[in-house]
């Protein structure tokens, strides 16, 4: 581990949507802070920075994980993706994606990036959840707008659709 | 109408279908422009607010020089720079109250802004905030609304003279006369919970200074009323023309609540002013959830004069709003948004009202879905309710006998509302019909028959929308008002716009916060041109220096489809109107003949004579010599439109508050557990009269969305403050919202009565649950209980106290009266320190050694005999900060005994102990024994309320192992003894 020093700016390299990217920071930077106004891509948003709403989830390693709780230096040498990494590089629309948009499954859209990638990883490891299994996962995010209706719809409609292809 | 119909029905209408968002392909991807997304210019300062953590002080000084030598930090703002470049908050009844954008005088809420610090990042602001210094006074806090309305309570505001700042009373009909005659009076009791449908997204704002013209420039997701407009400037002592208000093209959600940023944006405005460069400031969670926006709590008494039959012919409502600690504009408008309305969808001819004001130590009101709908319709519901129950009738009966019949619209409600259209006896049937209520009623049985509680909750509502800016003046006596000149109207704007290649743009005055009001727009716009709604771009950004607007523009009181939709519509066929003549010419028919539809412009008679839409669009840009004489150019067209039904309150304060009235009738069935107190929702049926819906999907949507913040008013959400008026809930795992797991799927049923009163015939749809749902939810919880008194929200310790009444939470006014406050964490203990007691007693009184006693103690220096300031640094939980703290000892019995009290305040809010402390001695060690007393507030209050008793134990503890070491000869301490048996909290 090196040692970082309070108030010095570290070079943190990482891998974001499959692209090595770098940048500074120093330690007590939030990735959220780091990923929006250092590195420039603004699409995971922050909601509470108590780890409660969920607006803020990437996938670190894979893994979805709340981006307002780890500091930037700890994504040095590992993998982030994040709501810009989820369509075609041709600007198409993920199945998720799509899926959202046909359901109606977001109004402001401001929770919405957490709750991509919350499902992003949960529907690669359950490829057929049930409603309730949906709703589970659903439960560490917080939408103001839906109802969550459109959002259970959309998922469920995705594994479908992935089960069918 | 006819004409409108007409255009609907056209076989091509995009008008009615639920037509994906366009707004979704970059919200989904990550391309969304929110507040915090947009660029700022170099050299932009970042604020962070430091804020009250008394509930009520006097503000007697501020020292930031500290602060100013700290790195990257540009300026301090503190009330010397308002009072010099502000004036306070107009004020909405005629009281002479000061509400300044930061606290001048005194703080009279927890988390009132005290001072900006501008620094070149947010981290280095805040942690300049750490440094600076404020000394308060603390005056006697007053919370709960019935007590600050009492003649002996603590007074906010002394010029003002009482904490109750309007108290009117009106009457309409004859309602003595129907009250003394009816055979049956029956009345209730309701205290209406604080709650507020929190953004996920928080305020943000970019504020910038223009000395050059004196103006302001600020960029904020502001959602209106624009009437806010004049009262920024009027507070920045500024023309309005000079304060230009810019809204970004994303808002993370508002529901009423970013109406909350005005304060804000005056604050940030002046501080780029000071500072000569951009401010850009965003909120955070603590600062929305403590301090940003509030609905109103309230206590109803309402009472109803009843007929044999459970006919009402007469209503009494005793209205006491709480609108926290200053009556931000536009309240007391949560007060008056029902006025017209109060009689619900009844049929009721006598009113009589009593309105009070009251102002409390709490954060200050404003707008909110469902604004002032859900506070009346949990009282008249639950009336309705008690009526049945009271007279032996049944409740669905009850309600159908005093609907507002059919063929009585449009009705006149008793204090003026004008119900423009609605079948509601029709509403019921839909909701009730194919089996649901027999469904319904057969599974209550069943769980009744197997022991389990289960309950049927009803509830009618009418739905206002668009409101009249003319309503909220009925606060005012009718001389007051001649005087102030009439306010009316609910002004709606549109623009739109053909480009020289023949494009179609619509601008608007609507701020959405993620309705998709553009998907809509291209909708409305498409059909009348005859285009496909992706050929109409649709700009929803505000600019006040360049758009057309008026103090109604903004996205509140249900208005985009009622009145902005409708203004687009009306925009778009003036254009059309134009076009026709310069088509007409070129196809050399008349004018009537020409038909806009599939991309082309056509002769009626003869479809072949046409020309390509586009071509015809962009002719007035190219060739405007070409037109000919009396044929204007088509280039835009702005259209102003204000339903003319909203005249201002008349002398006798009969006020049409709204334009257009929808009707909900909701149905439930609910499961209380009666081992934990949670209710289940288990059928829940909504049926809707909206008008003309122009996108079922999105309509349904604001249903759904409305329904989920319901639920969470009903059974989680409640903005929780100690009786010394700290915020208790910070965070979201302390105010909590509902998740997927506790919204289920509401039955969504809809009935069309178009309003007459529209351009479109649509009437609101976006807050009618928020209205409808607590109360209903409410209802089917007091027939699952057989409970008469219910009040919100129904938490499972609420829930249980119903079930048990043996054990009932303290009763109300149990609580009103103990304001003297126990403090909130007490505890007590004994300790064995192998010390004598005269040793101890010298380690606690000599102030070098009582320095290294106290845990995390920087600097300890006596001020007085016994008395010492002392820098002290605090951990609790994920929070560490510094305090400034007063130590003091007395009670002084050497060696025996002594009291310790210990007060001070700093980065995580306040505090403040009282220590008892007895020694006895024990075989040449010593017994300590202690009783403890605590409290705590600001910001470790409301993040780390549910970690405070083991911090306050843990540093007990610490104290006492320090004790020993400090106390004791060496050779009597035992060099491994790391823990001391420590006695139980309590």
């Amino acid at each position: 581990m090196p040692r970082l020093k309070a108030g010095q700016r570290h070079e943190v390299a990482f891998t974001l949507n499959g692209v090595a990217v770098r940048g500074e920071a120093e330690p007590r930077m939030l990735l959220t802070d780091f990923l929006r106004h250092v590195i420039g891509v603004t699409g995971t948003h922050v909601g509470c920075e108590h780890g409660v709403c969920g607006a803020c989830t990437i996938r670190l390693d894979g893994v979805a994980t709340r981006g307002c709780l780890l500091f930037a230096v700890q994504v040095a040498g590992r993998d982030v993706k994040t709501v810009e990494g989820l369509g075609g590089s041709d600007g198409r629309l993920s199945p998720l994606q799509e899926a959202f948009r046909r359901n109606h499954a977001l109004q402001c859209g401001f929770c919405t990036a957490g709750i991509l990638m919350s499902l992003d990883d949960f529907l690669e490891k359950n490829p057929s959840p049930t409603e309730p299994e949906v709703r589970e996962v659903l439960s560490g995010h917080l939408c103001r707008c839906t109802g969550y209706t459109g959002i259970v719809r959309a998922a469920l409609e995705t594994a479908k659709g992935n089960a069918d292809a | 109408m006819n004409e409108v119909a007409a255009e609907l029905a056209r076989e091509e209408a995009y008008t009615g279908r639920p037509l994906k968002r366009v707004e979704d392909a970059a919200l989904l991807t990550g391309r969304g422009r929110f507040i915090d997304d947009l660029p700022s210019s170099a050299g932009t300062l970042h604020a962070a607010i430091l804020r009250s953590p008394h509930a009520h002080a006097e503000l007697v000084s501020i020292d930031a020089a500290e602060a100013l030598k700290m790195a990257g930090v540009a300026a301090v703002i503190t009330r010397k720079d308002v009072t010099a470049l502000t004036r306070p908050f107009t004020v909405g009844v005629r009281q002479p109250m000061q509400h300044w954008c930061l606290a001048v005088d005194r703080v009279r809420y927890v988390g009132e802004p005290v001072a900006v610090v501008l620094a070149r990042d947010r981290y280095l602001a805040e942690d300049a905030l750490d440094a600076i210094s404020v000394e308060y006074r603390p005056l006697p806090p007053v919370i709960d609304p019935e007590r600050a309305a009492r003649a002996d309570a603590p007074l906010l505001h002394p010029d003002v003279g009482a904490n109750v700042v309007s108290d009117r009373s009106f009457a309409y009909g004859d309602p003595e006369a129907a009250f003394a005659e009816a055979p049956h009076v029956v009345g209730t009791t309701i205290r209406y919970p604080r709650n507020s449908v929190t953004p996920i997204e928080c305020f943000g704002m970019i504020a910038d200074w223009r000395p050059d013209d004196g103006t302001y420039e600020i960029t904020t997701h502001f959602q209106g009323p624009f009437a806010l407009h004049p009262v920024m400037a009027l507070a920045l002592k500024v023309p309005g023309t000079k304060v230009r208000i810019r809204t970004p093209p994303d808002s993370g959600g508002s529901y009423g609540v970013k109406q909350g940023v005005v304060p804000y944006a005056v604050l940030m405005a002046v501080a780029a002013r000071v500072a000569g460069r951009p401010v850009k400031w965003i909120e955070d969670r603590l600062e929305h959830l403590s301090a940003a926006s509030s609905a109103t709590n309230r206590v109803t008494r309402i009472e109803a004069a009843v007929a044999e039959d459970g006919r009402v012919t007469a209503l009494r409502y005793d209205q006491l709003e709480d609108c926290g600690a200053y009556l931000k504009a536009p309240e007391p408008a949560t007060l008056y948004r029902m006025h017209g309305t109060l009689t619900g969808a009844y049929q009721i001819p006598n009113l009589t009202v009593r309105n009070r004001v009251v102002l409390t130590n709490k954060t200050p009101t404003g707008l909110n879905r469902g604004f002032g709908g859900p506070q009346v319709y949990y009282a008249l519901e639950r009336l309705m309710h008690r009526i049945a129950d009271e007279l032996g009738l049944d409740r669905l009966e009850v309600i159908r006998r005093n609907l507002v019949p059919k063929e009585a619209m449009p009705y006149r409600a008793a204090a003026g509302s004008l119900y423009d259209s609605g079948d509601y006896a029709a509403t019921v049937d839909l909701a009730i019909g194919e089996g649901r209520l027999v469904g319904l009623l057969a599974r209550r049985e069943k769980a009744r028959k197997e022991g389990r509680l289960y309950g049927i909750g009803f509830a009618a509502v009418v739905e206002p929308s668009v409101s009249n800016m003319g309503y909220i003046t009925t606060v005012l006596t009718a001389e007051e008002r001649e005087k102030a000149g009439p306010k009316d109207g609910a002004v709606a704007s549109a623009t739109v716009a053909l480009d020289p290649l023949g494009g179609v743009s619509v601008a608007v005055a609507s701020t959405p916060q993620g309705q998709g009001h553009r998907t809509v727009l291209s909708q409305v716009v498409a059909d009348v041109f005859g285009l496909r709604p992706e050929d109409v771009s649709v700009t929803v950004e505000l600019d006040t220096a360049r758009d057309a607007w008026s103090i109604a523009a903004g996205n509140y009181s249900s208005r985009f489809a009622a009145a902005v939709a409708g203004t687009a519509h009306l925009a778009a066929m003036r254009l059309r109107d134009r076009l026709a003549p310069i088509a007409a010419q070129r196809l050399n028919v008349p004018a009537e003949e020409i038909v806009f539809s599939g991309g082309k412009v056509a002769a009626r008679s003869n479809p072949e004579n046409s020309l390509s839409f586009h071509r015809l669009a962009g002719a007035s840009h190219w060739s405007p010599g070409t037109l000919g004489d009396g044929v204007d150019p088509a280039l835009r067209e702005t259209a102003f439109w204000s339903p003319p039904e909203l005249a201002a309150p008349d002398r006798g304060d009969v006020i049409n508050s709204s334009a257009a009235y929808g009707f909900i009738f909701d149905m439930c069935g609910v499961e209380v557990d009666r081992d934990t107190g949670k209710v289940s929702i288990d059928r829940y049926v909504t049926a809707h009269d909206a008008g003309r819906l122009l996108n079922p999907a999105l309509a349904d949507g604001q249903v759904r969305g409305a329904f989920a913040n319901a639920v969470g008013a009903a059974f989680y959400e409640e903005f929780a403050y100690g009786e010394d008026g700290r915020c208790l809930n910070g965070t979201f795992a302390d105010y909590l919202v509902p998740t997927a797991c506790e919204v289920p799927e509401p039955e969504i049923l809809h009935m069309a009565c178009p309003s007459p009163f529209t351009p479109l015939g649509a009437k609101g749809i976006g807050e009618g649950n928020c209205m409808s749902t607590p109360v209903c939810l409410a209802n089917a919880v007091a027939d699952a209980l057989g409970v008469s008194d219910i009040d919100l929200p129904l938490s499972p310790a609420q829930v249980m106290a119903l079930i048990e009444p043996n054990e009932p939470p303290p009763p109300h006014a149990a609580a009103v009266e103990a304001r003297e406050p126990g403090r909130a964490l007490s505890g007590e203990g004994t300790a064995t320190i192998a010390a004598t007691p005269d040793e101890i007693w010298r380690a606690i009184l000599d102030p070098a050694s009582l320095a290294r006693l106290l845990p995390g103690c920087e600097r300890l220096e006596a001020i007085d005999e016994n008395t010492y300031a002392a820098d002290v640094t605090v951990r609790v939980g994920p929070v560490t900060g510094r305090y400034t703290a007063r130590v003091r000892l007395s009670e002084l019995q050497p060696p025996h005994s002594l009291r310790l009290d210990g007060d001070g305040g700093g980065t995580l809010g306040t505090g403040s102990g009282t220590a008892w402390i007895v020694l006895q001695p024990a075989d040449g060690s010593t017994r300590i024994e202690y009783r403890w007393e605590a409290e705590a507030g600001g910001k470790v209050a409301a993040v780390g309320g549910r970690m405070l008793e083991s911090a306050a134990r843990l540093l007990i503890r610490q104290m006492l192992q320090r004790l020993e070491v400090g106390a004791a000869p060496a050779a009597k301490r035992p060099w491994w003894r790391k823990h001391l048996p420590l006695g139980k909290g309590r």
